[in-house]
């Protein structure tokens, strides 16, 4: 009966929190002047409004650096509050570290002010934002209301820069999609790695090129043992006091390939593909099921046309 | 009787296990779509026919990508095949291919482009002239049949047009089995200023001159085709002969 009560409370909880639209942010402390709002690990959903990925920010000297903005406006309005809660200071820099749209479509709550990406993420905002923001309405529904695509403004390159009076590494990767940026901070050793790093939830793959995201994956686990190193916070999921989230996608990604080359060797049709059993390794690994099946239509057509004209 | 079985359906119980028999029924459509007396009317138009769980259509539930839906059809379980035409209800392009099995096995796997949400079915006729008809419903977000193919970003499938590349697996548990793929933007005529272009006529020869399979794509077949077929007849290189609706034509071989 407790445990129905319970549930039952949970339920209105739930509903109370999708009818208000409150994502419910709360900025957890990582270190010293750096914080991040958590999503949940889930996919897309009317009741979570698309608060399953992770956003950050940095409280600098001369004003606040935000990581990411969230999945619709509502989101980047909320955490720009969740922010003013923490610092009084001004927001001088929105970083987009990649063109998914669960990390830019907050920044409508940042217009006018400067968000920097890669070259190529705003062009892949500019060119795709509109139906990927399309995708998100009809996933859930209206927690997305009123969001428009905001396209950066700045373009941002690799390197050591100083922003706000805060010394910033700036690292360029792809693989996750054709441009991910990772943000180290220098002065806490936080490493804000976007969506190269899953974190207890399989990784998703529409834009990805496993080879260059391995790559991207070893950089990053160098950078976590240099000796400055504290925090590594993944694009989704719980942030890391050590590379075992970099060690788990890159674990699930060698699998992916290896396993979706094989079937193509054997000759597997791609709905045989997709009956394949997962692992037991990645049996309790949340939404593997269903990131297994995307990855296999992402992924599939070119591993079996490399095996289909005889190309390693 | 409110689904009376047809003559065809009767004389077919009666050759097979009961359970099967008892799911044999020519009368409601299993898959309860609006569209199915207009299907049966236009592309099975007045012969007997009747659902059977012998033809298998193989889809997911949910598609993630309408661009590329997978589709297995599987009628090896029929004797006497002679003709199967695939079909989606609710695509604005209904018929997806025809295939005639000749020397090969009644299965044929590919990809399809899907508009939105629908039946996805294989009409099989048989020897004595019956169509036995499978199918499954895809759930998908929509879209394919009037997106862009990749193609139309760029110029490089022309250089490539009607390219092949395909193998053939002669051992393990996948023996007897090709798989080809022929470079095609496959586009569906339904975006403006982009004209119907596709594959309409793909033949499979083997070395002795046995005609294995003839698969005729419609428009709804995804870009860039990939078939799967189970060969028999002698072993050996395949030939591949083939054109689109502009007449561009192709003949490849597929190494043993």
């Amino acid at each position: 009966m407790k445990r129905l009560l319970l549930s039952f409370f949970a339920l209105l909880a739930g509903s109370s929190g999708a009818a208000d639209f409150d994502y419910g942010l709360k900025a957890q402390p990582l270190a010293a002047d750096v914080y991040a709002f958590i999503g949940k690990s889930e996919d897309f959903t009317l009741a979570n409004g698309g608060n399953i990925v992770n956003s950050g920010f940095i409280v600098a000297p001369e004003g606040v650096i935000v990581i990411d903005s969230g999945p619709s406006r509502r989101y980047g309005e909320q955490m720009r509050q969740a922010i003013a809660g923490v610092t009084a200071r001004p927001t001088r820099l929105v970083v987009n570290t990649h063109h998914h749209p669960d990390h830019f479509l907050g920044n409508q709550a940042f217009a006018g002010l400067p968000i920097g990406a890669l070259p190529a993420t705003s062009q892949g905002i500019a060119a795709d934002g509109n139906a990927f923001a399309e995708n998100l309405f009809r996933l859930t529904g209206d927690w997305m209301k009123g969001t428009e695509v905001v396209v950066p403004n700045r373009p941002l390159s690799a390197g050591i820069t100083e922003i706000a009076g805060r010394r910033l590494r700036l690292i360029a990767l792809d693989g996750h999609t054709g441009a991910d940026l990772a943000v180290y901070d220098e002065a806490s050793g936080v490493l804000f790695a976007g969506d190269l790093v899953f974190n207890g939830r399989a990784p998703t793959t529409p834009h990805a090129d496993l080879g260059h995201w391995l790559a991207a994956l070893d950089r990053l686990e160098a950078l976590t043992r240099e000796p400055g190193f504290t925090i590594l916070v993944p694009g989704h999921g719980a942030p890391s006091s050590d590379a075992t989230p970099i060690r788990r996608t890159r674990a699930w990604l060698l699998w992916l390939a290896g396993s979706l080359r094989a079937a193509a060797e054997a000759g597997l049709d791609m709905n045989e593909v997709l009956a394949r059993p997962l692992p037991p390794e990645f049996a309790d690994l949340p939404v593997a099921a269903s990131e297994y099946r995307r990855s296999v239509g992402h992924l599939f057509p070119a591993i079996e046309q490399a095996v289909l004209a005889g190309k390693p | 009787m409110k689904f009376p079985l047809s003559v065809a359906a009767i004389a077919l119980a009666a050759l097979m296990p009961a359970a099967e028999a008892a799911a044999l029924q020519d009368g409601g459509d299993p898959l309860a779509s609006a569209r199915w007396a207009d299907m049966a009317k236009t592309l099975l138009a007045g012969q007997p026919l009747l659902f059977d769980p012998r033809v298998k259509v193989l889809a997911p539930s949910v598609a993630e990508n309408p661009m590329q839906v997978p589709v297995t059809v599987d009628a090896t379980a029929l004797p006497g095949v002679q003709e199967v035409v695939v079909f989606a209800d609710f695509n604005p392009i209904v018929q997806v291919l025809r295939f005639f099995p000749e020397g090969a096995s009644a299965f044929l796997g590919f990809r399809v482009k899907l508009q939105q949400s629908t039946p996805v079915r294989a009409a099989v006729r048989t020897a004595d002239g019956v169509w036995h008809v499978g199918g499954v419903w895809v759930n998908t977000v929509g879209g394919g049949c009037t997106a862009p193919s990749a193609a139309a970003g760029s110029t490089e499938w022309q250089q490539r047009l009607n390219e092949v590349s395909g193998r053939q697996w002669s051992e393990g548990p996948n023996a007897g089995r090709l798989r080809l793929r022929i470079v095609h933007p496959m586009d569906t005529g339904l975006i403006a200023g982009t004209p119907a272009f596709h594959l309409e006529e793909i033949t499979l020869t083997d070395a002795a001159g046995q005609r294995l399979m003839r698969v005729q794509p419609y428009e709804p077949v995804s870009e860039n085709p990939v078939f799967t077929l189970h060969r028999a007849g002698t072993a050996g290189p395949v030939e591949a002969r083939g054109r689109d609706n502009n007449g561009n034509a192709f003949v490849a071989r597929i190494a043993p």
